[in-house]
């Protein structure tokens, strides 16, 4: 069969010995920028996604770059856990009952719950991003330039609904992204545009200057704002085996968030935050006891961070066979293939099944070293923790700069990082989220290159995006969701939903 | 409420959008613009920087209408050297070289946190500098020159 050939391709891809070590490399160095404290998933890689470029081969830099995802992902669950800090929205939800579990001495079942739920759950969406991933890039082969338009269109939209607060700064975000995102040598004609006469803008402006610039250094900002100690009142971590009863309890809760999460992931703009929220909506309403989710539920931590690693999984179908990232993580991903000389869409599946597989296979190896790895080294996670941050940011700068300038030895990228740090601490500030602008920085150049190819087919005729039927139903979804978040009545909902998330 | 209050939150915000707009959409028109056929380089910037402006000029005109939250506390130690830190290394590592500039990189971002001392920022920015030398520039094999030209008394 067609699909075990392709997954035999990819393990024995995945599994040289040096992808092998990559992918241990990039869980580790994830899981240890991950658990410090404040520093969510997308920070984590957007820091250390230069050191993937010092690695010639791009299968083991995005190899490596999909193990850093994992174990940022599982560090920030760990001080959800551990210390009531989630580094990301998609791991807050964790937050509420997996921290009650720690205090009531049971840190080790919630954190051996939270890593076996995510195995599970990375291991179904594996298999299901190798099942669906070859159809939908037949589909997408037959996609011309009005339905990409009109996709990426769908993709920013999403984005919006998924972001807290103001809907019109979220969208103003986008613009903006999009605007930051053209900067550079116009693709048609090759006039320098908004570069301010510095020749090292026109190739545009750097991917991971801007990235570090705005998740990175803003974040360090907002963390130095009140400084204040942590307290991690578990030194020690200890009965880390859950009970024959925490299996009972926990194993529906792992296959609602799995089916939940894989679906929702696959959605653009952000489905792993609304898949832990969802999951954990839907584990309190079917629970016989609801009244102790809140109080340190087992089925409160281990359905949502299924739901939320599946989600991870399976936001790499829209990635992979149309090239359009779901959400900033992957925004990152295309970022990193793209200066790797890869085009993200349709066509690396055909062109580079070994990258294509390579990558799928070593998402469960990924997951499966987490496994493996993190919860025998949970104490040195835990200490840490204690780690006071004023050793730790001089570092996250040090290590920021080096890797901002290794890209391509130019000092403007520095000059970028410490303006789009400024830029992303002031708007963050406004209430506005980075993640719409990372997402508009990355699709600008394509959505104006599909535009503009599509009128020139058209003669000019802006029709073409509604007469063509796959771009006008993608057109209308967009509508809808826009329609949708407008409502006051959804508006006032989602403002309920991000309070309670927050807390 | 009165007519003529602003929320500053979010009167800046509207503010700052409409700016980049102006900017943006200043600079488009230097390029050529090109009909809806022929979109010329100046074509799809204009339009997104007149969106731009009017998503800043509803953020301003809902700023007059609701009070937002505050503010808050604003990171400007944090500022003040944090930001400058990749700006100097970016002027520096070239001329000063690898190690004596990351040194003083590291040590600028140190004293954003008021509770650095000054004996351990020298402890931290050294023991970055040896770690960092070590890994990026002996072990993955960086093309840093670790001492530039400009101490050319240090044999590099």
């Amino acid at each position: 069969m067609e699909l075990f050939d392709n997954l035999a391709l990819g393990f024995v891809t995945a599994s040289t010995l040096w992808n092998l070590i990559f992918c241990l490399v990039g869980v580790l160095l994830g899981t240890l920028i991950g658990v410090l404290p404040g520093i969510g998933a997308t920070a984590t890689i957007a820091m250390l996604l230069p050191v993937t470029f010092q690695i010639g081969d791009p299968v083991s830099s995005l190899i490596m770059l999909a193990g850093i995802y994992y174990g940022a992902q599982y560090g920030g669950s760990t001080t959800a856990i551990l210390i009531n800090m989630p580094g990301e929205s998609s791991s807050a939800v964790t937050a509420i009952d997996g921290y009650q579990m720690a205090r009531q001495g049971r840190a080790g079942a919630a954190l051996a719950t939270a890593a076996l739920g995510s195995f599970f759950a990375g291991t179904v969406a594996t298999f299901l991003v190798a099942l669906f991933a070859p159809p939908l890039t037949k589909i997408a082969l037959q996609f011309g330039s009005a339905e990409y338009f009109s996709l990426m269109v769908v993709g920013l939209v999403s984005s919006i609904a998924l972001a807290h607060g103001s809907v019109v700064k979220a969208l103003a975000m986008v613009v903006l992204g999009l605007l930051l995102g053209l900067v550079g040598s116009d693709i048609f004609e090759g006039t320098p545009r908004f570069t301010l006469g510095i020749r090292e803008f026109a190739d545009g402006l750097n991917f991971v200057a801007v990235a570090v610039g705005v998740f990175g250094v803003a974040e360090i900002l907002r963390n130095l704002e009140n400084e204040h100690d942590r307290s991690v009142m578990i030194r020690k971590v200890t009965g880390l085996m859950p009970t024959r009863k925490d299996f009972r309890r926990m194993t529906a809760p792992i296959l609602r968030g799995t089916g939940l999460g894989s679906v929702l992931g696959i959605l653009p703009g952000g489905g792993a935050i609304l898949a832990s929220f969802a999951s954990y909506t839907l584990e309190k309403r079917v629970a016989k006891n609801p009244e102790e989710f809140g109080k340190g539920a087992i089925e409160g931590v281990a359905g949502p961070e299924s739901a939320n690693n599946a989600a991870a999984q399976t936001s790499f179908i829209p990635m992979l066979t149309l090239g359009i990232p779901a959400n900033p993580v992957m925004a990152l991903m295309i970022g990193a293939m793209i200066i790797q000389g890869i085009v993200p869409g349709p066509d690396v599946a055909a062109e580079r099944p070994a990258l294509f597989w390579g990558l799928i296979a070593s998402m469960w190896i990924g997951n499966l070293m987490l496994i493996v790895l993190n919860l025998p080294l949970i104490g040195l996670w835990v200490r840490l923790l204690t780690v006071p941050y004023q050793v730790l940011f001089p570092a996250i700068m040090a290590f920021s700069a080096i890797g901002v300038y290794s890209v391509k030895s130019s000092a403007w990228d520095l000059y970028s990082v410490a303006f789009f740090g400024f830029l992303g601490y002031v708007l963050a500030k406004l209430r506005c989220e980075p993640a719409p602008l990372l997402l508009g920085f990355v699709l600008g150049p394509m959505l104006e290159e599909n535009l503009r190819r599509a009128m020139i087919l058209s003669r000019g005729d802006p029709s073409t995006f509604v007469t063509r039927p796959i771009s006008a139903i993608l057109l209308l979804a967009a509508a809808l969701v826009l329609v949708v978040v407008l409502l006051p009545s959804v508006r006032k909902k989602r403002e309920e939903v991000f309070v309670e998330e927050d807390a | 409420m009165n007519k003529l209050s602003i929320d500053p939150t979010n009167g800046a915000c509207g503010a700052i959008f409409v700016a980049a707009g102006l900017f943006f959409g200043y600079q488009s028109l230097g390029q050529e613009i090109g009909t809806a056929f022929r979109m010329g380089p100046g074509y799809f910037p204009l339009v997104l920087s007149g969106i731009l402006i009017v998503l800043g000029a509803i953020i301003i005109f809902q700023a007059t209408r609701t009070a937002g939250e505050p503010i808050g506390a604003i990171a400007w130690r944090g500022m003040f050297f944090i930001l400058p830190a990749p700006i100097f290394f970016g002027l520096t590592v070239r001329g000063l070289g690898f190690v004596p500039s990351l040194f003083v990189t590291a040590l600028i971002a140190a004293f954003a946190s008021q509770r650095m001392r000054p004996g351990t920022a020298i402890i931290v920015a050294l023991a970055l500098t040896i770690f960092s030398t070590i890994v990026f520039s002996y072990a993955l094999g960086l093309p840093f020159q670790r001492f530039g030209p400009w101490i050319p008394w240090v044999g590099a």
